[in-house]
């Protein structure tokens, strides 16, 4: 199954050069106190807003800090705030999804109100408002930004739930008398996944915005860490003398989230059986 | 057509109940509350000064009876006053919601105006250089951070060319100008908050509208057109086009959140006194009143979005009218 899936998805080179970016961005993430050259938060008062160079390729900030050191430590935080966002996102959606579709009736009419309500917000104005209560750091946007991107999801896990349960083999299952939490986690949501991971690569993408959005705002990771998002910042205060300073960190992001968005496109054609035996 | 639109309204009022309790719960979690904010700069406020403060706001009374009280004057528009400046908070937003407006409904139109005809030519030429270079385009359009890409226009068109403003909606010597010079002057500053806010937008209808677009031009009825031997663009235009717009009538009501969301990002960096900015500043000086006011207020505008996307929806396609 994995391997059937894997040679649909190779066929889409954009695809598979999208997994490739975002496996060296995770190394590069990891390795990160190896890889760069600088520390990322020492500051350098003669060589402040240095233009790139041999040296600092990518130039230097309004510190004299290097801009590629601190896109490199960047890297970790975006990183980290799409992973663990979005696999909020997914548990709450996935959770309140399959007791939609599979409960029905009341339960299922007051979730997808909540839905509704939740749908209604525009999510940057509730992302702001909790922000505006709670300090901002790196783990309240993750917590933020994955209690109000978890409604998506939760439509999807309730479409599978309404089809998967109607199916033979789910009836059988009920016959022979096996309890609900057994028949929810073990014979429906494992068939119910393929359109979440979907749905999770394109919300990775989606969160990585969000947060250098937030970030660039102020409202994100705080200085001196270092983010893709904040580094704009002092691009955006340097606007007039330091263009170095708005390029790179924003090509950054461009690549890391179109490479999640073409991994999500060739995962969604790879993971969709109807298109399957087309090719076999 | 009087009796689905009534029925569309009725819906939305559970909805509308929902959407100020959310914003109730949401900033009633803030630890300490706003008497916190208010004290926290003069550590001198007494314990009897915090406690007359809670009672001017109705925070010693239990939270269903302040909910309850706060609905009923958000019944008669009254958010309360502004923690920052006394004003009213209906008034601050009044205030601001023109500016929102105008540039949401302008980038709507340019989104419509480019994004359809874009869809529709990549779907009739589907696979052609045209439609890979669109496909290359909306994924880049899906993967811009939209700030990101305003920097990069202020740097061209504002600090290196010259040629455009890069804040606010108005130069500061506009009350010298000839009618005709404001109205050059009010484009001039438009255009980039305008193409921004419009970008994601017609990165995702154009790809929508292709999709849609793609779909039509498969069914029967359309190669029968094509038998009759009609000419091309009449079947594209007269017979598919039609078809193909109905789903994308109900996306452009599903943008509208994105776009007044958006609107906090565009506002702040190109200094635009609008909706959006009084947001940023509002929730950057912890001005609670401001913030539950515009919350409300900016998901009762998505409904109402989503509403007239319904109607205009029942009013192309007789199919939804009937079946409600």
């Amino acid at each position: 199954m994995l391997k059937i899936i894997w040679n649909r998805f190779k066929k889409n080179p954009l695809s598979v050069a999208g997994m490739i970016v975002i496996l060296t961005l995770a190394g590069i993430a990891m390795f990160a106190p190896f890889i760069a050259p600088y520390e990322p938060t020492s500051i350098d008062v003669y060589n402040v807003l240095s233009a790139p160079s041999i040296s600092h390729p990518f130039g230097t900030d309004e510190l004299g800090r290097d801009v590629l050191t601190r896109m490199i430590w960047g890297s970790r935080v975006s990183l980290k705030v799409g992973f663990v966002a979005v696999g909020i996102a997914i548990t709450i959606g996935t959770i309140l999804g399959a007791i939609s579709g599979f409960y029905g009736r009341r339960i299922d009419a007051l979730l997808m109100r909540f839905v509704d309500i939740m749908l209604a917000f525009p999510t940057f104005f509730l992302i702001l408002a909790v922000i505006s209560i709670v300090e901002p750091s790196i783990s309240t946007i993750m917590i933020v930004i994955g209690l109000t991107g978890w409604m998506d999801v939760a439509r999807l896990v309730r479409a599978e739930f309404l089809t998967l349960k109607e199916r033979d083999f789910i009836s059988a299952a009920r016959a022979v008398g096996v309890a609900d939490t057994r028949l929810i986690f073990r014979h429906i949501i494992p068939n119910a996944l393929s359109p979440v991971f979907v749905a999770a690569t394109f919300g990775i993408a989606g969160a990585i915005l969000v947060e250098s959005s937030l970030s660039f705002l102020g409202l994100g990771v705080q200085p001196p860490d270092p983010s893709w998002g904040n580094i704009l910042t002092s691009g955006k205060d340097n606007i007039t003398v330091a263009w170095w300073l708005s390029l790179f960190p924003g090509i950054a992001i461009l690549i890391t989230v179109l490479s999640y968005n073409l991994v999500g496109e060739g995962l969604r054609d790879a993971l969709d059986p109807r298109l399957w035996h087309v090719e076999r | 057509m009087l009796p689905y639109i009534l029925k569309r309204l009725l819906l939305m009022v559970p909805l509308i109940f929902g959407i100020t309790l959310i914003t109730f719960i949401v900033i009633h979690l803030a630890p300490g509350g706003p008497v916190e904010v208010e004290t926290e700069m003069s550590l001198k406020a007494s314990a009897q000064a915090r406690e007359n403060l809670k009672r001017l706001y109705g925070l010693d009374k239990p939270l269903h009876v302040q909910y309850i009280d706060w609905l009923g004057r958000f019944v008669k528009l009254d958010f309360g006053k502004s923690f920052v400046d006394g004003k009213k908070v209906i008034d601050k937003i009044k205030e601001r919601i023109p500016v929102t407006l105008t540039i949401n409904l302008l980038s709507l139109l340019v989104i419509v105006l480019i994004a359809i005809p874009v869809g529709v030519l990549s779907a009739t030429r589907q696979y052609s250089l045209f439609d890979k270079l669109t496909t290359i385009f909306v994924f880049m359009g899906f993967s811009t951070p939209t700030f990101w890409l305003a920097l990069l226009l202020m740097i061209v068109f504002g600090v290196t060319l010259g040629l455009l403003p890069i804040s606010g909606i108005q130069s500061i010597d506009v009350s010298e100008m000839g009618p005709l010079d404001r109205v050059i002057d009010w484009i001039k500053h438009l255009i980039l908050p305008v193409g921004i806010s419009a970008f994601g937008g017609i990165a995702g209808l154009s790809r929508y509208s292709r999709s849609s677009m793609l779909e039509v031009i498969r069914q029967d009825y359309i190669r029968t057109a094509r038998a009759k031997g009609i000419k091309e663009s009449d079947v594209i235009v007269n017979h598919a086009l039609r078809n193909a717009l109905m789903p994308v009538v109900t996306i452009l009501g599903l943008s509208v959140p994105g776009l007044i969301g958006g609107a906090v990002i565009f506002e702040t960096i190109f200094a635009i006194p609008g909706m959006g900015q009084l947001f940023y500043n509002s929730a950057m000086a912890r001005d609670y009143p401001t913030i539950m006011g515009i919350l409300v207020i900016g998901a009762v505008l998505t409904l109402i979005g989503n509403l007239i996307a319904d109607i205009s929806y029942a009013l192309v396609d007789p199919r939804i009218r009937v079946k409600g």
